[in-house]
């Protein structure tokens, strides 16, 4: 379903991604694991048509994101890392929007809605502007979005991110009952070792833009000779912490809050 | 088409939904109209130029467009910064569609800024020679508001962040209406002055707004039309192709 080749990724003398390779099977549920600042998310911007690779191939259900966008886009489905809601709409609308954007018949539209926003439990809510939401509603409402038209392949980018723990089991009881229900691939990151224990059925672990290792669960807790994923995790990547600097969002967030302009 | 009519009604929504902002963003165009309309009349009105509120509404309804158009491309900025920009660039959408619909928002909600302005300057005493020449106003605004979105989205498209913001306030969109002839008129100035003034799109925005709403103008209004036209649609392109590159 996903096959990926060779793919590298530089901002000028940065290499953010250098010579992946890995291939997604169809129905099947892949996570993948780095600490901060590996390549995760660069990874992901490229397979969901965001950023062009500097180099290699990548194939989506036998489509090249690069050359055939659009095609590529109707088989995918993503939930962002970071917020990508608009909160001056309500719930009920960012998900018209979502829907209308990605050609959800009318009828299908409504009844999905009501089913997801109530799976998430956000109904009572759908008629709030999401400005007014706490972190874990906004992040259920992308969720329930992500799933409001039916993708061959959903990418989800760190989705439990900030989730109490009923959400996070919510939410992986209802992508595996798609993945299983209507053979949804899954493509995923997260920092929660336990979840990609339970939850996927291959692990690629990425470091410094490089893929150390690729496998079943099992595999890779055998391969390093640990207990739990966590341990296999560090064995891979080293304990030490990764530098990151405030991004140009974070700035901007500063900036927006002081003038109180945009509340988002 | 019912993508550019969902990204429009995104567009009017958020306006409409913040009113706050719509009365602070009334303030400076009163400011104008009530210190400068009555401040410099007398002066005005003695240098043999006429009523000087009637001479400047017409620049300030274009004033309160230029504005509000700009600045809804620029809001491609905050789209991209927090998010929402993401979600319609991985829709399986042409990027076209999602630039028309936001420019056709941003140009509607800067028309109803204008058609507000309007309003205030009719009330505070602003007399067109005829009420049936105020939709020929209309059209002007409409050019003005679309040229202007155009300029602001592809000026949002090649932003990174917020950080050029200022820059372009105080170098592109002030100066666009300080040298538009909002404020005085265009004749008789210094040589250099009286150059970059013709550089400026909404010179002829304005001018051809006094010549419908005043009879007055510097010049032909059909030159208006067609150099907001002209230049309005090479802008539409321009900004297209930008934003057509964008990359989060």
């Amino acid at each position: 379903m996903i096959k990926v080749h060779n793919l590298v990724k530089t901002f000028g003398t940065f290499t953010a991604v250098d010579d992946v390779s890995f291939d997604v099977e169809e129905g099947e549920i892949f996570a993948f694991l780095g600490p901060n600042g590996a390549g995760k998310t660069t990874t992901i911007k490229m397979l969901t048509t965001l950023l062009k690779p500097t180099s290699g191939t990548i194939s989506l259900d036998g489509l090249n994101p690069e050359v055939q966008q659009n095609e590529a886009r109707k088989r995918f489905g993503i939930v962002f890392q970071d917020p990508s809601l608009d909160g001056d709409l309500t719930a009920a609308e960012n998900m018209e929007v979502h829907g209308v954007l990605y050609h959800v018949p009318h009828k299908v539209r409504r009844q999905r809605t009501e089913e997801l926003l109530k799976l998430f439990e956000l109904w009572d809510r759908r008629d709030i502007q999401v400005k007014k939401f706490s972190g874990g509603m906004k992040r259920r409402l992308e969720i329930a979005r992500g799933f409001l038209h039916t993708p061959r392949i959903l990418f989800l980018d760190e989705p439990t991110l900030g989730l109490d723990p009923q959400s996070r089991n919510q939410l992986w009881t209802h992508v595996k009952k798609v993945n299983e229900a209507e053979k949804v691939t899954v493509f995923l990151t997260t920092h929660y070792m336990d979840e990609a224990d339970r939850v996927a059925h291959r692990i690629g672990v990425i470091d410094h833009g490089k893929l150390v290792a690729q496998g079943t669960p099992k595999e890779i807790k055998e391969q390093t000779k640990t207990e739990t994923l966590e341990e296999a995790f560090l064995a891979l990547t080293g304990s030490t912490i990764r530098a990151e600097g405030a991004d140009s969002a974070d700035a901007m967030r500063q900036f927006a809050k002081m003038w109180g302009g945009a509340k988002r | 088409m019912s993508v550019i009519y969902i990204l429009w009604l995104r567009e009017l929504k958020r306006y409409t939904r913040s009113r706050a902002q719509i009365i602070a963003s009334l303030g400076q165009p009163l400011l104008y109209l009530l210190v400068l309309g009555f401040g410099l009349g007398p002066v005005f009105q003695r240098a043999g130029n006429g009523n000087y509120l009637q001479f400047i509404a017409p620049g300030i309804i274009g004033m309160s467009v230029l504005f509000s158009s700009i600045f809804s491309g620029l809001g491609l900025l905050w789209d991209r910064q927090f998010g929402f920009l993401k979600e319609t660039l991985v829709a399986p959408i042409p990027r076209i569609q999602i630039m028309i619909g936001r420019t056709m928002g941003g140009a509607t909600v800067a028309i109803i800024q204008g058609l507000l302005v309007t309003t205030i300057c009719l009330i505070a005493g602003f007399r067109p020679v005829s009420f049936f020449t105020l939709p020929l106003a209309l059209g002007f605004m409409l050019l003005i508001a679309l040229l202007f979105a155009a300029l602001g989205t592809a000026i949002g498209s090649t932003l990174q962040d917020m950080q050029g913001f200022q820059l372009i306030m105080n170098f592109l969109v002030l100066p666009i209406y300080f040298l538009s002839g909002a404020l005085f008129p265009l004749t008789g100035l210094p040589k250099a002055l009286a150059a970059v003034t013709r550089l400026d799109p909404l010179s002829y925005g304005i001018d051809g707004m006094r010549s419908v709403l005043i009879g007055r103008s510097t010049f032909d209004p059909r030159i208006d039309l067609i150099v907001l036209v002209v230049v309005g649609a090479m802008l539409l392109v321009f900004g297209a192709y930008r934003f057509s590159k964008i990359e989060i």
